[in-house]
């Protein structure tokens, strides 16, 4: 089924400035810290899109231009058609209100002197909805059904220390669900949990996704839950996508030597391996992304390096139906 | 189970910590060996014991926790009625040393890398300066470190790299028995990865023995010749590399459970299964198997009566109702 973009993203930049030093404020030297470079794609209506990539690669920062709580230094946002890159406050709560975001950590993000049923009525009050408490307690049962906690009226009066850090996760992700939001967006909604409650929590957001029809941009680094839980991946490198395209498509025949080596990194539950050393393909960590290498980013850490990465930019290129890399290997 | 290459043998482990709540039980009868040169995985649920268990192998469980039974011995000599006086002057950190969970975020930012691994030998052993800073520079580049590193601070350094002078920091006494507490865990894979490879080259380089901490099975399978399955405060099952992850796989109901909870990236799965429900309060664990009422396969004699761990198979054992005839 091929559907309408709910969210597109052009050349979107964020570059924050480096505090400098007075030789440097003297000579008129600036540097950045190129978070996100100059990004590009689009999020059909009712997909789930994976952002993967190692720690620093800018996949919060993209998730927060997409919420809005950063003004992009480049770039636009366009959402349901509309250009949503710089909007004033009123529309900007509109806007507020159709996109949501899971946060990464379930302790820090719910306020721990509020019971669920506070957490959960706040964004009713802030957005207006539900004229009537009782009207508003309807909004907040139906969403912790939703996320499975059930009864909702026991979770309504418990405060966070007496949920499990599985069943915060849930209260968190009940909240975006009140406002009938259309899009959501999870920053790592479950690499504090523990396994066997992190597949529990993917599997409740899916099936949440399916009976509401949503789209999620979900942010991870996690190769393997992203081609459980994703439709299409992007694989971000230093504020750049290097490959994007189908889940299975990405981890079946990933092309560029940033994917394969993310790949080659997973450990399998597969047994006889406790003996041998695992051949990751890549040189070394990830730089500063104050310190952007020439080129292609990633040459520093590619084994198939040419002349030519060093000096040119790769830009995106289809290679297959759907399936886009950068890459000079390309012929 | 008497067995000569054992060079850490624990028998009927208690450990609890006796909290305004009451007692927790945090680890409840749990006997194991570690061989010579093997490395052994200790896997479970957050909070089931796994810390609580290796801080007791070196004797530094945190008040109001203690050691209520059993034995651990080191190479045949049984560590729990040492002083601490002899603890750390002969035991810990050269006989046995530790990379404590969450511990490469612990180095204290005011003090360059350097100066922190000099205070933590100086504690423990009486060594010339230039001799304990030639030494230094040794681990660190055993760890895949350069020489510079000594001047820098901890904010200078990636999480890879502070996880390395934390591990180069846990080798620098000898210790035949070294104990990693989750060391991947809060890591990117493709460090992780390198610092799984670092721990299997520094295990054969050094003859180390290592117990390996995660709550990730898949981690496991790729560093643990033998894994301890912990739930609740309890082992429920231990079997070989080739026992847990071969085609017979596991056998009790939890670890199952666990594994199939596991992802796996070459294998394209509609569903992940999973656990319902959540591990219990060790202040008042279950009756029986702690695992019942978690448990799909669970019969009445489950609730009432504690299964004990029974070798089905050469190596492999598991303490289970369901999967034992006794
Ligand atoms: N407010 C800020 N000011 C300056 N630099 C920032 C700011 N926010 C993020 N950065 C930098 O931008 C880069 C990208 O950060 P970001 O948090 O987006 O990465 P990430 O991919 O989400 O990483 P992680 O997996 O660790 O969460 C990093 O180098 C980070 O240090
Ligand atoms: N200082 C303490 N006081 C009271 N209870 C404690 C203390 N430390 C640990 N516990 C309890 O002991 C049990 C085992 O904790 P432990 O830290 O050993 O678990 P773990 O398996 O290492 O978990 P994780 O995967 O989260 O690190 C838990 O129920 C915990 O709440
Ligand atoms: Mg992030
Ligand atoms: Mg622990």
């Amino acid at each position: 089924m091929i559907s309408e973009p709910i969210l597109k993203v052009e050349n979107l930049k964020e570059w924050f400035p480096v505090r400098r030093t007075i030789a440097q404020i003297l000579k008129g030297e600036r540097t950045w810290i190129k978070a996100v470079d100059g990004i590009t794609f689009s999020i059909n209506q009712g997909e789930i899109f994976g952002l993967v990539g190692e720690s620093g690669c800018g996949k919060t920062t993209t998730g927060k231009l997409i919420m809005k709580l950063l003004e992009p230094s480049e770039g636009k946002i366009i959402f349901k058609g509309k250009d949503v890159t710089h909007l004033e406050a009123d529309k900007l709560k509109e806007y507020r209100r159709n996109v949501q975001m899971v946060f990464q950590d379930p302790y820090a993000s719910i306020n721990p002197r509020f019971r669920a049923q506070d957490v959960l009525e706040e964004p009713l009050i802030i957005h207006q909805m539900g004229e009537t408490r009782a009207e508003r307690e309807k909004i907040i049962r139906r969403a912790l059904e939703e996320v499975r906690l059930i009864p909702p009226e026991e979770f309504m009066e418990r405060f966070p220390h007496m949920l499990s850090g599985g069943q915060r996760q849930r209260v968190a992700t009940a909240r975006t669900l009140v406002l009938s939001p259309s899009m959501i967006v999870a920053d790592e909604p479950v690499s504090m949990i523990d396994l066997s409650t992190r597949a529990e929590i993917l599997h409740m957001m899916k099936t949440v996704q399916r009976e509401l029809g949503l789209t999620y941009l979900y942010v991870t680094h996690d190769l393997s839950t992203a081609r459980y839980f994703t439709d299409r991946i992007a694989v971000m490198y230093l504020g750049k996508i290097v490959e994007m395209g189908g889940a299975d498509e990405i981890i079946d025949n990933a092309f560029h030597p940033y994917t394969k080596a993310l790949i080659a990194a997973v450990c399998e539950p597969i047994p006889g391996k406790s003996n041998t050393i695992k051949e990751v393909p890549i040189k070394g960590e990830i730089p500063s992304a104050a310190n952007i290498p020439s080129g292609c980013r990633f040459h520093p850490r590619c084994l198939y390096v040419k002349p030519q990465c060093q000096e040119d930019e790769p830009i995106l290129k289809e290679i297959d139906l759907g399936h886009q890399v950068a890459c000079h290997l390309i012929s | 189970m008497a067995d000569t290459n054992d060079i850490l043998k624990v028998e009927n482990l208690k450990i609890n910590f006796f909290t305004r709540k009451g007692k927790v039980y945090a680890v409840d009868d749990v006997s194991f060996s570690l061989k010579k040169g093997e490395t052994l995985g200790l896997v479970g649920e957050s909070g089931c014991g796994k810390t609580t268990t290796v801080l007791g192998l070196m004797k530094m469980i945190p008040p109001p926790g203690k050691i209520t039974g059993g034995r651990i011995l080191i190479k045949g000599e049984d560590i729990i009625p040492l002083s601490e006086d002899e603890m750390r002057e002969k035991i810990r950190w050269e006989k046995i040393s530790m990379v404590f969970q969450g511990a490469m975020n612990c180095l204290t930012p005011v003090y360059t890398i350097g100066k922190q691994m000099m205070e933590t030998v100086q504690e423990h052993k009486e060594m010339e300066y230039l001799q304990a800073k030639k030494r230094i520079i040794n681990y660190l580049n055993l760890v895949g470190l350069p020489e510079d590193i000594i001047r820098r601070y901890p904010h200078e350094l990636s999480g890879g790299m502070k996880q390395r002078v934390v591990i180069a920091t846990a080798l620098f006494l000898e210790p035949e028995i070294v104990i990693c507490d989750e060391p991947t865990t809060a890591l990117d894979v493709v460090v992780q990865a390198q610092i799984i490879n670092l721990i299997k080259r520094l295990k054969k380089k050094l003859g180390l023995s290592v117990i390996f901490i995660t709550h990730d099975l898949a981690t496991e399978a790729e560093v643990a010749d033998r894994l301890l399955v912990m739930y609740a405060g309890k082992l429920v099952e231990i079997g070989t590399n080739e026992q847990i992850y071969g085609k017979r796989g596991p056998i009790h109901p939890y670890t199952e459970k666990l594994l199939k909870a596991t992802p796996r990236l070459h294998e394209k799965v509609e569903e992940l299964s999973f656990i319902p429900g959540t591990p219990p309060d060790l202040v008042d664990p279950p009756s029986g198997c702690r695992f019942h009422p978690r448990c799909l396969e669970v019969m009445e004699k489950c609730k009432k009566d504690i299964p004990s761990l029974i070798e089905v198979e050469p190596g492999h054992w598991i303490a289970c109702w369901r999967n034992t005839n006794d």
